[in-house]
């Protein structure tokens, strides 16, 4: 007897194994959103524990090392287990596809690998936890990372595996998007979100082995000596700067183009328009994808770098600003006169444009080499990369989150609680993050357990505000979870979108579509008549 | 059941080759920059510790890293005279080149390895190893760890293919691949001429001065 043909990817097999040894995108996307999902929370933790510890000046609950640690657990689990593959992996995989009228990616077996290698490099990194952990922060400087007595090994290990997971993911992207496209459907009908992966998946694909070879040079360092970057050996501890940041200044791309992506798709849909100026941002993912390799010098105003070297790399930092801008004026432009409904994607999508707009305009500020060198290592800098990293790509993974969900699963949530969650978090970040601007203003360092109590006011703000978060995000996690089994029936398109990923059935069947999409039109084009515009 | 442009993954074969090879080359792409990172080091070093280095130079075995790019280019034009064997439809005698191409890769491995027995004898070795007495430590131990990386890398990508060339080899004169279908071959091939290319470059900064 042959099965009969399943409802829903979801319905096709329903053993554990058969999601193990999947090679469906849609399955492989689910994996990776229940993982990064996981790892969220398990960094979430590690956030709560330090702001506690810093709740009262001196030892409040943990000591020097301890907080040393959880700050590095806190930094390498929300950079590499969650931001950067969280859009592009658990989303990525599941739209992309579907956008473009593919059945698969073009290597699905590869697809399934890079599963495994996130699992593998995440476990390894884990188990360095468990073996006392690192201290080094999440960016392993050294000449302190090659001597400190911590475990600081696992840790690069299983970072170095989790970058293969990124490599792959991207390869694949890249091959798929140049070669499954539907016919007919042309690069500039291609929707934002595949533009945005497209772009994140190029920087991934360059930056990501200079980043490898640099974590096993270091690695190498700890085992033999091999004295890259030790200057008591000859080497040079600014070379790691170099290549590390050559990697990770691109990285931040990697965590915020998606989220981009995210933004143009759920700002089209929710206004019911076409996206204005579509051409222009498309070229503005591009112009972010390729200046992003020409500012990492601005991580490193205060090593004695050159005044020249400051002042070029300041200059190609402010370039990035001048694209992120055509995005903000783009979407603003889609909203404008459109038929907006508040819907909690809308509303994560009005925090992402608030959180990206001041954080990037006082990024232009720390572009400035005398400014910089004002809030360099402060508090300061931690508010403006939670801005910008954080609010992007958190507000911009539950809005796709909210937006996708129906698609996923085909259940509704209860939208009342979920625009009062999407709130409670805005406020809750805002809460947590201003006060840290104006600590580091003040002059409080980063990376410390311990400080005067003049700035303690300050920093029980900042913990309240994490608290309202935490809140926030149990809450999300409670009514998302009794959605899966007891949501409303969502139907296939139940936003009314025009986005190409809702002319399949929702949830999708295992082989995408039932009969083969058609591209008559453009991306997100409404049949509403142009309303006159004044932009 | 699925009309038929939908069940198939691929339109066409063409489709699925265009799609190997883009990933083929986005994969050699990422190896380059793996590769940079080491060049960059060695740049770095070089400039800044001009006078071990061409000291420390003047003590490597130049004969047998000759010898080793001599191994190298004639494995590359044996695996490009393969692939083009099997596009012609011979593919038994693409397999044998293929063969030929992987045993020059281990006799390639072996000659590495009697230098580096060469060099640990004398005391060439990285970092905090080094006891070589003939070039001062300072610097020169910078030299032989970028070399142990440069070369060991290097290494490994000829060890994976050693393995990738003879997996397509036996596969090849047991007639899998032919004229219809040889991407694989093609791929082996473009990863085996990435590693020759590297070589190239590695020769020259390391061997001569």
């Amino acid at each position: 007897m042959s099965p009969p043909a399943a409802e829903s990817y979801l319905s096709d097999g329903r053993t554990l194994w058969s999601w193990l040894t999947t090679h469906d995108h849609k399955r492989i996307g689910v994996m990776f959103l229940v993982l990064t999902l996981f790892f969220f929370f398990l960094g979430g933790l590690f956030a709560l524990a330090l702001r506690i510890e810093l709740l009262t000046p001196g030892r409040t609950v943990m000591g020097h090392l301890a907080y040393n640690r959880m700050f590095t657990l806190h930094g390498v689990t929300m950079v590499w287990l969650f931001m950067i593959p969280a859009i592009p992996s658990a989303f990525g995989n599941f739209l992309v596809p579907l956008m473009i009228g593919a059945r698969d990616v073009a290597f699905p077996r590869l697809n399934l690998a890079s599963v495994y290698l996130y699992v593998l490099g995440a476990s390894v990194a884990l188990w360095g936890m468990f073996e006392g952990g690192a201290d080094t922060g999440w960016t392993f400087y050294t000449p302190y990372s090659t001597t400190t007595g911590t475990a600081v090994l696992p840790v690069l290990v299983g970072v170095f595996i989790i970058g293969f997971s990124t490599i792959v993911t991207g390869l694949n992207f890249i091959a798929t998007v140049h070669t499954l496209r539907a016919p007919g459907l042309t690069w500039m009908k291609l929707p934002l979100f595949v533009w945005a992966i497209y772009g994140t998946s190029i920087i991934q694909v360059l930056a990501t082995p200079v980043l490898g070879m640099v974590l096993a040079l270091v690695a190498l360092e700890r085992v033999v000596g091999a004295g890259i970057f030790d200057p008591a050996r000859g080497g040079d501890p600014l070379l790691f700067q170099h290549l590390f940041w050559f990697y990770s200044h691109p990285a931040v791309y990697i965590m915020v183009l998606p989220s981009m992506g995210v933004i143009s798709e759920a700002v089209s849909a929710f206004s019911r328009k076409n996206a204005f100026s579509y051409r222009m941002i498309v070229y503005s993912t591009l112009g972010i994808a390729f200046v992003g390799f020409f500012t990492w010098g601005h991580h490193m105003f205060a090593s004695g770098q050159s005044t020249f070297g400051s002042g070029a790399f300041g200059a190609m930092s402010m370039l990035v600003a001048i694209f992120t801008a055509i995005k903000i004026f783009s979407w603003l432009g889609t909203l404008y006169r459109g038929s907006i409904a508040i819907e909690s994607p809308l509303l994560y999508t009005l925090g992402f444009m608030f959180f990206l707009f001041f954080g990037g305009m006082i990024g232009v500020a720390y572009a400035t080499t005398s400014l910089n060198l004002h809030w360099h290592d402060t508090y300061s800098v931690v508010a403006h990369f939670h801005f910008i990293m954080v609010g992007a790509t958190v507000m911009a993974f539950l809005a796709a989150l909210h937006y996708w969900f129906p698609k996923m699963f085909g259940r509704c949530f209860p939208a009342k609680l979920a625009n009062g969650a999407a709130v409670l978090i805005i406020f809750g970040f805002i809460a947590t993050f201003v006060p840290q601007f104006l600590l580091g203003n003040l002059g409080m360092p980063r990376r410390y357990a311990d400080y005067p109590p003049h700035f303690q006011s300050l920093h029980v703000a900042s913990t309240a505000g994490a608290s309202l978060l935490a809140f926030g995000f149990l809450a999300i996690a409670g009514y998302l979870a009794w959605s899966l089994r007891h949501g409303a029936l969502a139907g296939d398109n139940p936003w009314g979108s025009e986005g190409f990923e809702w002319r399949s059935a929702s949830p999708p069947p295992t082989h995408n579509f039932s009969t083969p999409p058609q591209y008559p039109t453009g991306p997100h084009e409404y049949s509403r008549e142009e309303v006159p515009h004044a932009a | 059941m699925p009309p038929e442009a939908v069940t198939e993954h691929w339109g066409s074969e063409d489709a699925r080759k265009q799609a190997a090879y883009l990933g083929m080359w986005v994969f050699i792409a990422t190896e380059v920059l793996l590769f940079a990172a080491l060049f960059t080091a060695y740049g770095v070093y070089r400039s800044v510790y001009p006078e071990a280095f061409r000291a420390a130079q003047l003590t490597m075995e130049v004969g047998l890293g000759t010898l080793n790019t001599f191994l190298l280019v004639t494995s590359s034009i044996l695996v490009a005279l393969g692939v083009h064997a099997v596009r012609g439809n011979r593919p038994g005698l693409g397999g044998a080149l293929l063969l030929s191409a992987a045993l020059l890769g281990v006799v390639f491995l072996a000659v590495k390895g009697v230098e580096y027995a060469h060099h640990v004898k004398e005391g060439g070795l990285p970092g905090d190893a080094y006891r070589f007495t003939e070039v001062p430590r300072v610097g020169a131990s910078l030299f032989f760890t970028l070399y142990y990386l440069l070369t060991g890398v290097h290494a490994l990508h000829v060890t994976v293919g050693v393995g990738v060339l003879t997996v397509l080899g036996v596969r090849s004169a047991a007639g899998t691949f032919s004229a219809a279908y040889a991407t694989p071959v093609e791929l082996g091939g473009m990863y085996w001429h990435l590693v020759d290319v590297v070589w190239l470059f590695v020769y020259p900064i390391l061997y001569l001065s």
